[in-house]
């Protein structure tokens, strides 16, 4: 398998092409996490299927490559040696139709919801609960539907791609950056870092630091807002009432900061192909750090108060526990792998110059795997984040005049692959990119963390009562719209 | 105990008083002010950009910026009450301007004042939406905006509810929900676009996997443009509707 670093790119010959055999072999022997597992159309109706796997501790990415002729149509699949590719394989087959042959559970994943047949309990204590596409609040729409055995939850079957959009076909017709944020309107900013940062490599641009450090100070800023607001959502949860009303105000004042440095609560058109388009002066960042630490005092307090009281912590702890060792088989990313004591955080295992430069280091957690983990995981997190963010705002007074913008040509490199991971809130946002011969975009492949982290919320609620399922599903917050795409 | 009324006590009081006459922050991209001349349409995303006459068509717009930067005859201005009950309101040209704007763009029906004046409830159908309109709709219910003070609330049941508000560009997944969820509702009822997707399928209008027929079989009520769109837009477009 080819070595690469995150934020490069390659020229798409020099990926090997394995038979699939070998590529099999390949992948189980080096046993690494993957981060990407999709096909490209190629001649012939042939299908060439890539395979992108991260090496968490050595920040090295791997890829390889097989492909498949118009007539072959399986392979023997690789999730029953290693569990965490099964979401990776049901897409692929829904993609490309190459069937990995002995998949345990080769469901669609975006598409003829309809003609599912959904995995049934028989018995004379087991009823169903079926709810959506619509759920009761105002929220994405996917089915969830329940096996029980009176209160408790045997089983949660999740059925997603209500959202289907069609991005990654959008993608190639009509990039934009307008397009990216419009991918999960909750990850404005990891999602447009990602895609800008994609663009940015294939027209071989290098930003300004100023623009770098502005990015990623929005994307602290993300955090921080989507974690008080999820704050709030778990406190409403729970009918404590106080938690929701005080972090629903807190997490105002922090969209409301970015709508004064960009125009937008989201950070929408802030970043932009070849840097950003708002400049965060001076006076706009004294202004939000004073804000900020109104609301690090806020939350504080509320969390705090929260911690203290029996009644909160009776609902939190125990509740949707999922241990490190079904997170890990099952391929769980970012926080909420987090939270169960899988320490993946891309921003530390793949960083840029500003960790080591601005020396931030990566926080122990004591993790429960529940959802008072997946609580205080949260608050541990907005106060890093505020921390990051004072240090970046330092830093961004010492690079006052450069340019907030790097123009290059609209061409893209030829037959290359990009590819950018950027750690979103809830987790790794991963963009791979390949252009053809002309320099046009030929592929375009997304991955949002909720694509992993799904089936966890599935595994979590097992044994559960089903009335804490609405706890469990707020405590993980996955996006509907980044996995349907 | 004590520590929850301290924090209760910090809070003070939270909500907007004035909703009508709130003001959002000059670097709020919203209504926009055109001076005829030329741009070049091509540097819209989403094909709201029209010249000849230089036009703006606020359905299609996501107020991203990026022909105001372009284009000294374009500039988007914080006035956030966009709402119209007619989709060619929503093209703003050079003639336009706000007030004028925010006096004609929605038609007051004597009927919608009486039956919905004091109470509106209103089910969400997220059809594909990105999360966006859906977070700043859950906004509008905080304390904050408090829109429940006005008697509008979003209910759980169709049942319950007195019209749909709409995000997202209609995926054809979403299409039969959708469908059941509208025929869910006793009449009389109303129907609410919420957001560029919704309007006109915005940055996703040419996706293979939308379907919007919906909107050709059933009447629309209200349009209410933004990406996302702002609580205070969305609260003022209905209260302008219904009072």
């Amino acid at each position: 398998m080819l070595k690469i670093k995150n934020n490069t790119k390659i020229n798409i010959n020099e990926i090997p092409i394995l038979q699939i055999k070998d590529f099999r072999e390949e992948i189980i022997s080096l046993n690494f996490r993957p981060i990407g597992f999709f096909g490209k159309s190629s001649e012939n109706d042939s299908v060439r299927l890539f395979a992108v796997l991260a090496d968490d501790k050595a920040g090295d990415i791997y890829i390889s490559s097989t492909k498949f002729s118009a007539d072959e149509k399986s392979y023997e699949c690789l999730t029953k040696e290693i569990p965490a590719f099964h979401i990776f394989e049901r897409e692929f087959y829904e993609q490309f139709g190459v069937e990995p042959l002995n998949h345990p559970w080769l469901k669609p994943v975006r598409i003829n919801q309809d003609k599912y047949e959904f995995f049934e309990m028989t018995g004379e204590e087991v009823h169903q609960v079926a709810v959506g596409p619509i759920h009761a609040g105002v929220i994405e729409p996917g089915h969830f539907r329940f096996m029980c055995n009176g209160e408790t939850v045997y089983h949660l079957e999740i059925m997603l791609g209500y959202q289907h959009r069609g991005i990654e076909e959008l993608m190639l017709i009509s990039p934009s950056n307008q397009l990216a944020e419009s991918i999960c309107g909750d990850s404005v900013i990891a999602y447009n870092t990602a895609y800008s940062q994609i663009m940015e490599i294939l027209q071989d641009v290098t930003i300004s630091d100023r623009a770098q450090l502005i990015r990623k100070a929005a994307l602290e800023m993300e955090r921080m807002a989507i974690h008080i607001g999820d704050l709030g959502a778990i406190a409403g949860d729970i009918a404590y009432l106080m938690g929701a009303s005080v972090f629903g105000a807190t997490r105002t004042l922090v969209i409301n900061t970015m709508l004064e440095f960009c125009g937008s609560r989201f950070g929408r058109g802030l970043i932009c192909t070849g840097g950003v388009n708002y400049d965060f002066t001076e006076e706009k960042l004294n202004q939000a750090l004073k804000t900020f630490e109104k609301v690090i005092k806020d939350v504080e307090r509320m969390v705090n108060t929260m911690l203290k009281s029996s009644t909160v912590m009776s609902r939190l702890e125990k509740t949707g526990t999922i241990s490190m060792e079904r997170a890990k088989e099952a391929g769980l990313v970012g926080m909420a792998a987090r939270a169960a004591g899988v320490e993946l955080d891309s921003r530390f295992d793949f960083p840029d110059k500003w960790m080591s430069e601005l020396k931030i280091e990566k926080k122990k957690f004591k993790a429960t795997g529940d959802v008072n983990a997946r609580f205080k995981l949260r608050y541990k997190e907005i106060l890093q984040s505020y921390s990051m963010i004072k240090k970046i705002f330092a830093k961004l007074q010492e690079c006052k005049n450069q340019d907030l913008f790097t123009s290059a040509s609209n061409n893209l490199s030829q037959n290359s692959l990009a590819i950018s991971i950027v750690e979103g809130w809830r987790g790794e946002v991963v963009h791979i990119a390949m252009t053809d011969g002309n320099g046009n975009l030929s592929r375009y492949k997304i991955k949002d963390p909720s694509f992993n982290n799904w089936y966890g919320l599935a595994l979590a609620v097992r044994n559960n009562g089903v009335s804490d399922f609405p706890l469990c599903n707020k405590s993980f917050n996955l996006s509907y719209s980044g996995n349907d795409l | 105990m004590l520590d929850t009324l301290k924090s209760r006590i910090f809070q003070g009081k939270q909500y907007i008083k004035d909703i009508r006459n709130a003001s959002i922050k000059e670097e709020f991209r919203g209504f926009p002010v055109i001076k005829e001349g030329e741009c070049d349409s091509s540097i819209c995303p989403t094909g709201a950009l029209k010249t000849n006459p230089l036009s703006i068509d606020m359905g299609k717009c996501t107020f991203c910026g990026v022909c105001e930067r372009a284009c000294e005859n374009i500039k988007l201005s914080n006035g956030f009450k966009l709402s119209s009950t007619d989709r060619n309101k929503l093209i703003i040209t050079s003639e336009s301007d706000y007030e004028t704007y925010t006096k004609s763009a929605i038609e007051i029906k004597e009927s919608i004042v009486k039956t919905f004046g004091h109470s509106l409830k209103l089910r969400q159908v997220s059809a594909a939406g990105c999360n966006g309109c859906e977070m700043e709709l859950n906004a509008c219910s905080n304390v904050n905006f408090d829109m429940g003070r006005f008697g509008i609330d979003f209910v759980a049941s169709p049942r319950h509810a007195d019209g749909i508000v709409i995000t997202g560009p209609l995926s054809e997944n979403m299409t039969f929900a959708l469908e059941n969820c509208y025929n869910a509702v006793p009449n009389p009822k109303i129907v609410i676009l919420c957001g560029a997707c919704a309007i006109s399928g915005g940055i996703f209008q040419n996706s293979e996997t939308l379907n919007r027929e919906f909107l050709e079989k059933y009447p629309v009520d209200l349009y209410i443009p933004g990406c996302p769109v702002h609580p205070l837009t969305f609260i003022n477009g209905i209260l302008s509707y219904i009072h």
